[in-house]
Parts: C-alpha cells; structure tokens; sequence
C-alpha cells in the first residue's frame, strides 16, 4: 500500500502465514509475539491548510480507491483529539479502515457525514488546534460543505435508478399502480447497463434503450460512452490499417506520429480518440487469425462505361463495387461466412457490405445491408444517407457493426494494389486498387490498352481456402466485366 | 520418509511438552486436566470430550455391525418407528433406528429424499459446481494469473440442467437403498396420524393402510415460501423448484430476497450470463449472516457482478410476463407501504424462505396446533398440544418444526430423537449446527453472529472478544489465487468458550466444520489451538484464527514479554532449526 495508512485489517499476518503455520504448534510465545510485531496504529495523512485549522482529507486506503463512503464517524464535533486516535471509519472498495489523526487537536466540523461518499483527497472534517478557532471552522466547513466537489448523495444510494435519473424517480411513484404508463416512459436500464454508466460517468436518462421493452442494455451505455461494445457483441469497427494513413496524415498533421522508442525531443502525445482506440483493439484482435490473400486482375473498360451511364443518376463507383461484390457472395456463401468460436462456420443470413470511410482521423465501416436484394439506385441511395449519418457521428450501432464482408477502396489515391487487414469477426475483406490503362495480350496474342485493377482479398483460412477465393473473385471478374447485371 | 517423520514427531512431544508447561505458568486460569496430562494435548482434548460427552448424555457411536433385516416391532405395533416424509431429516431418524434394530417405516407422498435431494441442496450444488467452473473460466485477469490461456468459455444449458438432475436422481437412489439395505419400509403415500400412535398412509383420496406405531416422527418439511401477491407461473415467475430445472437463463432476472437460497441462485445465474436484481426487504443485503461477514461477501458477490439490489422494499404485485409484456414487479416501502418503484425484468425468482409443509397430517387428532404452520415442539422435538402439554409418542423434526430449517439440522433432529426415545434423553445443539451458502466463494457460520452474541454477553455479563483472521495470508489461498477472504471467531476471553465462527473464502463450506465441532464437543480455544493443520491447507485459517485468540489474558501477567525468552532459547535450539529446516524442505 502506498498510503502512509496501515489499516486494521491489512494486519493479517501478510508475511508471517507460513512460518507460523507450522512453528506455533512449536512455541506458543511466537504467536503472541507476531501479533505485538504488527503496528496496531495506523497514521493518518492532515495537511495544514491554514496556521491552525488543519483539514482532514478521505484518504486512499489502496491503490484502486477512487472514493470512501464514511461508515461513522468515532468522534463528534468538539471533540478533543490526541495524536494516533482512532477518528473515523472508512469504507473503501476493499475494507473498512480505521483513520486515525496525526495531530492533537479538536474535531470542528464534519464535512462529510456518516454514510456520504467523498473521492479521495477531498476534505470530509476540520481540524482546529483551540477552541477559538472551532468558529472559525465551522463556518469554512459551511462553506466549502456547500461548494465542495460532489454533494453527497441522497442517503440511500442503494435505491432506485442511477444518479441523474433523479427527476425520473419521481414520476415512478404515481406510475407504480399503472402497470406501464404510456405517459413519460420510465427509464428501464439492466444492473450492468446501470453499472457502467455510472463508471463511465453516461446520464442514463439520455440513453436510448435498444433491448427487450426498449430497456437500456450495457451495449447501449457503451455505445453513448462511444466505446466499442464488448467482445460478446462482436465488434466491426474496423477497416484496413493501410486506409488509416491516409486520414491521420491528413487530419492530424500537428499530431507528429512518430511511435519510436525514445521520443524525439519536442515531440507531442496525443492519446488515442475512442474511434482510434478501438481501431487499435480491432487491429490487435486481428492478429489471432490466421489469414491469407488472394489477388487478382479486373478489367474495368465495361464497368468505367457503365458508371459513366449512371453517374447522373446518383449511382457511386462505391455502390457498384459494393454490389458486384454481393452478387458474387450471393455464389459463394463460404466467402460471406465468419468463423465465430474456431470450431465452427458461421453463414450469415444476409449479405451486408461494410465500407471503409475514412473520418475526421478516425476509421468507419457503414454497411450496406442486403447489398445483393437492394438495386443498384437504392444502395446508392442508401450510402449516400450513410455517409452523412457517419460524418455527422450518428450512426446506429447495427449501421457499422453489422457487416458480413467487407469493401475498402483506395483506388482514388492511384493506389495499384494494396493489402488489407482482415477485420474481427468476417470471413473477408476486399481490397481495391486504382483502374488503369495496362497494356494487355489477348489468348490469340493480340495487344491491347486496357483498363485494369487489381483487387486483392484478405481471407480467413479456417473456414475460407485458396479456391473459394479464387472462385469467388472469378465470378467477382465476370460480373465486373460484364456489368450488365449490376443494372437488373 | 515415513521413519523420518517418526522422529519428528518424537521431537514435537518434545517441545510441545516444554511449551505447555511454560503456557501453564502464564495461564491462571488452567483447567486440572492440562495439568495432569503433560504429554500431547490431544488428550486434554479428548478428555474433554468424554466428561462433556457424559455430562450431556451424549449418543455413543454403534460401532457393531447392524444386521440388515428389521427387528421385529413389540407385538401391540406393527412398527417400533414410524416417520412421515422421506427428506434428509426422516432418512437420518430411519437410519439410526434401524440401527438400534428397530422395525422402521417411512412414508413418502412425493418422492424419497425430499427438498434437499430433489428440489434443494443437492441439485443447486451441480449448478454452482457449474457456475463456480463458467466464473474462473471466463475470467480472463485470474486464468492470466495462473498462465492458462482459455478461449471464450461458452455452456450448454441443457447440459448444466442434465448435471442437476442427474445429480438428484443419484443421490435419490443412494438414499433409498440405503433405507431398503436395512430394512427400512418405505410406504407409498400421503401419511396422516389418525390418533394416538395410529397413522394412515395411501394415495390421497382413497381408504389408505391403517398402521400403528409405539413412536411417530413427523418429518414433511417445507415447500418454497410465495409472499401474497405474487403469482407465479413457473416460467417466468419461479421458485427454487422450478428454477434448479434451469429450463431458460434468462437476461435479466430479479431475485427476491437476498438470504442463502437467493445468493446462490445470484451465483448461478450470473455466472451464466444473467444480469441479477435482488429485492430485498430489510434494510441491508444478506441478513442472517454476521454483519462484517455480509459486508465483505457484499463486496465480492454482489458489487463487482452484474447486480443491483433495492432494499427495504416488498415486492407487493408480480405478474408473469404475457401479451408481449415482461415480468412486472410493484416494490413498495417495507415500512410506509407507499408504492416505490416498478420493475420489468425477464424473470423473477422468489427465494423469499421456505414455509413449512404440514397440511393434511391429522394433526387435529392428537389437537395440536400449528404456529404459522410449523408443529410445536420442545427441546426434545416433542410434539405440544393445544394445552401446552407434550403428545406422548409424537415427535416433529426438520423444517415443519421451524426450530433450523437446514437439512443436517433435522437429520441431526431425528437421531436425538431416536436417542430421546431409546431412553437416552437427548438435546441437540442448535448452536453446533454449522449452515453454509455455497457461493464463489463461500460463506458459512456457526454459532452466534457478533450482534447475537454481545447481546447475549450484555444479559449474562460476560465479555466477547472477536478475532479475525484472511485468506490473503494463506499459502494454499494463495497458490489457487484465492486470497480474498476472513474467518472471524467470536469467544469469551475469559474462558475460551467459542461463541461463533464465521468464514468467507475459499471452500468455507468445508472449513467450519473445525469450529462446529469444536462447539459440538466443547472443546475450548486454550486446547483447540494446540491441534496440528497440515501445511499448506486451507485449513491453517482457522489454527490462525484459533492461535491468534487471547484467552486468559489479564493485565497483570502479559505473555508477550514473559514468552520471549523461550522464544529465543526456542529459536537458538538446534533440534528447532533441524525442524524448520525438515518442514521447510516438504511444504515446497
């Protein structure tokens, strides 16, 4: 413990267990001596805050104590105090502790009272060396009572729903007799859902609850704390780390990236963003799949002639992609498929299509559900409000989270070819490069210029092999190559 | 090996002879009996035992084999003993009997083995054998720990569910053939005492068997107790019954009261993936348990698991879910009755208690009584009537008498009674009875809490210490990654009676039983704590505990002081490091 307090309770014979297990059936007399060797007083910490008032501070009782509840107080206002007495009784996450003064003086005023919470280091009794200055005292107790960090909270923290959904308590009383009042909807959040959102410090009267009967659930907590929800759920959040340059180095240029060992002098830190740190988790997750890639070469000509046709209409080279990727999957379910637990294929239902967007130094995948039902002006449609909702940062969880597959592009930067990390929990991820003009040989050995690109697809091989790959990015090719049925 | 040993063990006496005289000299107090054994204190214990064992009346052990055939039933009865209900309780009453040779029959309306074996202690152990397995394994921070590197653990509920039941069901056979291995008769049927030592048996309904028996326990036991206002439809609103089939694990599930039976279930399900909301009455979780105790397991069980508990509340309304609806439950004030707060959950879970089963046992013919349902009984399980006045030859064990409603109590119950009857007048300790909850860890206790006893110190006008003792401090504790825990004993300084143990930690469940015994045979802690623990085990928490009590210890003479010259003289001896050196070598 690093506190300058010894706890009571900590005195279990922390290093004499072992010798005393065997050697006291020897001696009796070591017993007594071991329990003497143990300091029965503890120290306590009392800063002097002016001459002679000296404040008593909630002190860090271990080393993950973030706050004390006081059970009681031992002592009351007036009382006289002498150096090494016990004073108050602290509850931490771990034990209750005795605290004993390191002063003499009088006990002027308790700030926090029995059964409150104060974090550590906040004042919670003063400490006055006369009785002239008790006054004295009690009134700056008054004061810093009424402005201290955190008022107590109500006596009975057990009871109802979390901290600030104070003003939703109170209308719970009327509503207890109706069984579900259509007036102002109760707040309804899970004990865990209740838990973090106290730890992470969300208001759960502004979390929209997903769950059953539209309760709050822990996964919609973490998502109003933006972090990235527990593995249980899976998470998807991800694109390939080769995009991640490309936005970083254009957002953040102030933000020298430079991760090498021993900083360069003048170098700034910047902590990672939630986006960015689970960007990170998902990276390092990833590395506990085994995966391979597959590239292969796509002529474009037909699908550039195309795209020039239905411009106009609002139809994005990303929607084509996205749906020529989801008529081959709709062949090739094992490519669309995730491997859950390693013992096992997953095949999905449906055919969603994540694509990696670039965001404000950030990374996010909107999916383009049932890319394969939708037609090609509605999942263009469809992106578009996307795009606006993930700039805007009001995705829905399910609208980045839940992707079979998926697209990332960086063929718009002149990128020829590049290799993507699979993201946790798909089976495959398509890597897209630049289309351009290649010199080609035809079978009869004619040449030609052609357009070309090269895409390049990251695979899980325990459920997805070398030829379904291929075989996938065939039918991929054909499709492509002749985009008449990305139109139907 | 084992000729090592023996001179160790020479070299103990040895020492331990020295170390006792010089304890004499300190201790004013002594009894005779240390002072005339100056060999090992084993047999101060002994001694002990027997004086109290003969003071009490104690049941001596049949060591003789007992023929398997029944014996043969004076000729006015057709039965020495006849008990109703099969439970824990009438199983131990029938066993003893027929022991004693007596011809015993037991009747059973539901199936043998009762609450216990059936609906109770023994298929939630296989749930939480399960749930303490799904709780370790996925917690990654304690299997990094131990450097065991475990993929996302994952369950089969049918299986878990199978676990229990099969659980259940072995055991059920094991008691019956126990019954029928000596002789016992099991009687199908409903039993109901139709008069004096007149009892009939048979399907409810129909004109049944009329027996007669010199001696009738009663032994029916309890059924799971549902406040008014609660329906429940055995789906979505349960009791222990229906929730130990495990038939769904719901996502959120409140528990209503927070006693062992609702703990354990907290155990189970959250370690199954539940979320838990316990409703709880009183003002704090966990009453019954010794206030520090119900703190700390406060802390492990209920703070860091996906549990909220509302206290100080009744749940006044539950309604099932249906129409599409979730379960409902109305809280209100315990105190004001004002309505508080609503919940909707997937499941509710009544553990509430148990209320006693004694509908339908003819009771009106011998005019008893019963008090909230239980049977009235004296010290000697003696059945009261409505007068006050003891039923010749009626005798209630178990939950239906209210008096410990824990399955070792009545089994403990009905051998007394036995005992009792056999002439040997009998008294069964209620304060030896250990009691546990098999949580991860565990709690168990026997005795008085602190509150009960200073209350009863105040009355008497003696003085309690308490000593405590952890589990971080605790080689084997250590090794599993246990250390979370204390074993806390409540004595009387003055003459070293234990009043009450308490532990929470590693297999508590099994540790009390030291204590328990020690009451049971009062032995006292100047004498319990000479007993050799095996090192490292578990059970060196309790020597601990045992070792670090002051008994006797008066202002005057302070053994601190005086015991450090023969601490020293101790330490210098080449015999002691030789020791040391010897332990030191097998404990690694």
């Amino acid at each position: 413990m690093a506190s300058p307090l010894l706890s009571r309770v900590s005195i279990s014979n922390a290093t004499a267990g072992n010798t005393i297990s065997f050697s006291s059936s020897v001696s009796n007399g070591l017993l007594w001596r071991r329990s003497a060797a143990f300091p029965d007083k503890s120290r306590r910490k009392v800063s002097t805050v002016q001459a002679k008032i000296r404040e008593i501070f909630m002190p860090a009782l271990s080393s993950t104590m973030t706050e004390g509840k006081i059970v009681s107080w031992i002592k009351s206002e007036g009382d006289v105090l002498s150096k090494g007495e016990s004073v108050v009784v602290v509850e931490s996450d771990k034990a209750d502790m005795d605290v004993e003064t390191f002063y003499d003086g009088i006990l002027a005023a308790i700030v926090v009272g029995d059964g409150e919470v104060a974090p550590v280091g906040a004042p919670i009794g003063l400490l006055a060396e006369t009785e002239e200055e008790i006054a004295e005292a009690k009134a700056k107790a008054s004061k810093s009572g009424s402005s201290a960090p955190p008022p107590p909270p109500p006596p009975a923290p057990a009871a109802a729903s979390a901290s600030p959904a104070a003003p939703a308590v109170a209308p719970a009383k009327s509503a207890a007799s109706a069984p579900v009042p259509d007036g102002p909807k109760k707040i309804v959040a899970t004990p865990f859902a209740k838990k973090l959102a106290k730890q992470h410090k969300v208001d759960i009267g502004s979390v929209v609850g997903t769950g059953p009967f539209g309760r709050i659930t822990p996964a919609d907590v973490e998502a109003a704390a933006g972090i990235s929800p527990s593995k249980s759920t899976g998470v998807n959040e991800v694109s390939p780390v080769a995009a991640a340059p490309a936005p970083v180095a254009a957002a953040a240029p102030k933000a020298a990236a430079s991760p090498a060992p021993p900083p360069i002098p003048g170098s700034t830190v910047v902590p990672f963003t939630t986006m960015q740190a689970a960007v990170s988790k998902n990276m390092v997750e990833s590395l506990s799949v085994p995966t391979f890639r597959v590239g292969y070469p796509v002529l474009t000509d037909k699908l550039d002639a195309l795209y020039e046709k239905v411009k106009p209409k609002g139809v994005t080279m990303t929607a084509l992609l996205a749906k020529a990727a989801a008529m081959a999957l709709a062949q090739h379910p094992v490519v669309n498929a995730s491997c859950k637990d390693g013992k096992s294929f997953t095949y999905n239902s449906s055919i969603n299509i994540a694509v990696a967007v670039a965001i404000n130094g950030g990374l996010i995948t909107p999916v383009l559900q049932d890319a394969d039902k939708l037609d090609l002006y509605l999942l263009s449609q469809k992106w578009k409000e996307l795009v606006e909702k993930a700039r805007a940062k009001q995705l829905q969880a399910h609208e980045y989270n839940s992707g079979t597959f998926t697209l990332s592009n960086l063929g718009m930067f002149g990128v020829d070819r590049f290799d993507a990390i699979l993201p946790p929990g798909q089976g495959a991820i398509m890597a897209v490069g630049a289309s351009k003009p290649t010199v080609v040989t035809d079978k009869d050995g004619f040449f030609s210029v052609k357009s070309k690109m090269l895409v390049n697809v990251t695979a899980d091989h325990r459920i997805i092999y070398g030829a379904d790959l291929a075989a996938f990015l065939q039918t991929f090719a054909k499709i492509v190559e002749n985009p008449e049925s990305l139109t139907l | 090996m084992s000729s090592l040993s023996l001179w160790i063990s020479s070299s103990v006496a040895v020492t331990a002879r020295s170390e006792s005289d010089h304890r004499l000299r300190l201790l004013s107090s002594s009894s005779a009996t240390i002072a005339t054994s100056p060999a090992l204190h084993f047999c101060c214990l002994r001694t002990e035992a027997l004086k109290l064992g003969a003071k009490s009346n104690r049941w001596k052990v049949v060591a003789a084999a007992v023929a398997p055939q029944n014996g043969s039933a004076s000729d006015e009865f057709d039965y020495n003993l006849v008990i109703i209900g099969a439970g824990v309780g009438g199983h131990g009453a029938a066993l003893h009997a027929a022991e004693k040779g007596w011809k015993t029959a037991i009747i059973e309306g539901d199936v043998v083995g009762g609450t216990c074996v059936n609906r109770g202690c023994v298929p939630s152990k296989a749930l939480l054998a399960v749930s303490g397995r799904m709780r370790e394994l996925q917690d990654e921070h304690h299997m990094k720990a131990f450097g065991l590197q475990v993929a996302a653990a994952g369950y089969d509920r049918q299986g878990v569910a199978d676990h229990a039941n099969n659980l259940a069901s072995k055991i059920r056979s094991n008691l019956t053939n126990s019954l029928k291995g000596l002789g016992v008769d099991i009687l199908e049927g409903v039993g109901t005492i139709l008069g004096p030592q007149k009892v009939k048996y048979g399907k409810v309904g129909s004109s049944g068997n009329v027996i007669t028996a010199k001696d009738i326990i009663i032994a029916t036991g309890s059924v799971p107790f549902v406040p008014k206002g609660v329906e429940v439809d055995g789906k979505t609103v349960i009791t222990s019954d229906q929730a130990l089939k495990l038939e769904f694990v719901p996502d959120w599930i409140a528990i209503v009261g927070s006693g062992y039976i609702g703990l354990e279930f907290s155990d189970v399900y959250t370690a199954l993936g539940s979320e838990v909301t316990f409703v709880e009455a009183l003002d704090q979780l966990m009453p019954g348990f010794d206030p520090e105790i119900g703190k700390l397991a406060q802390r492990v069980l209920i703070n860091p698991r996906k549990i909220d508990y509302y206290t100080g509340v009744f749940a006044s309304k539950i309604t099932p879910a249906k129409d599409g609806k979730p379960v409902i439950i109305d809280l209100i004030d315990a105190k004001t009755k004002e309505p508080k707060d609503t919940l909707e959950v997937d499941a509710a879970l009544i553990a509430t208690g148990r209320a006693p089963f004694t509908k339908g046992l003819g009771l009106e013919n011998i005019r008893v009584e019963t008090q909230r349902g239980f049977v009235p009984v004296d010290e000697h399980m003696q059945v009261i009537d409505v007068d006050g006045k003891l039923v010749p030859h009626v005798y209630c064990i178990g939950d239906a008498n209210g008096k410990m409603m824990l399955a070792h109590a009545a089994s403990a119950q009905g051998i007394s009674v036995v005992e009792q009857i056999s002439g040997k007048g009998n008294v069964v300790n209620h304060l030896s009875i250990p009691a546990a909850c098999f949580t991860h860890p565990e709690i168990s206790m026997v005795g008085l809490t602190e509150p009960q006893a200073r209350e009863k110190a105040e009355k008497e006008g003696f003085e309690v210490s308490v000593a405590k003792t952890s589990f971080k401090a605790n080689t084997k504790a250590l090794a599993e990654n246990e250390g979370e825990g204390l074993a806390k004993l409540i004595y009387r300084p003055d003459n070293g009676e234990i009043l009450g143990v308490h532990i929470f930690g590693l297999h508590a469940a099994d540790l009390i039983h030291e204590a328990s015994n020690a009451i049971a045979l009062g032995t006292r802690i100047q004498d319990i704590k000479f007993a050799v623990h095996a090192h490292p085990t578990l059970s060196e928490v309790l020597d601990e505990l045992f070792k670090s009590a002051k008994v006797g210890r008066t202002g005057s003479l302070d053994p601190e002081i005086k015991s450090s010259p023969i601490l020293h003289w101790l330490k210098s001896t080449p015999l002691v490091q030789v020791w040391h050196l010897l332990l030191s070598k097998f404990s690694t």
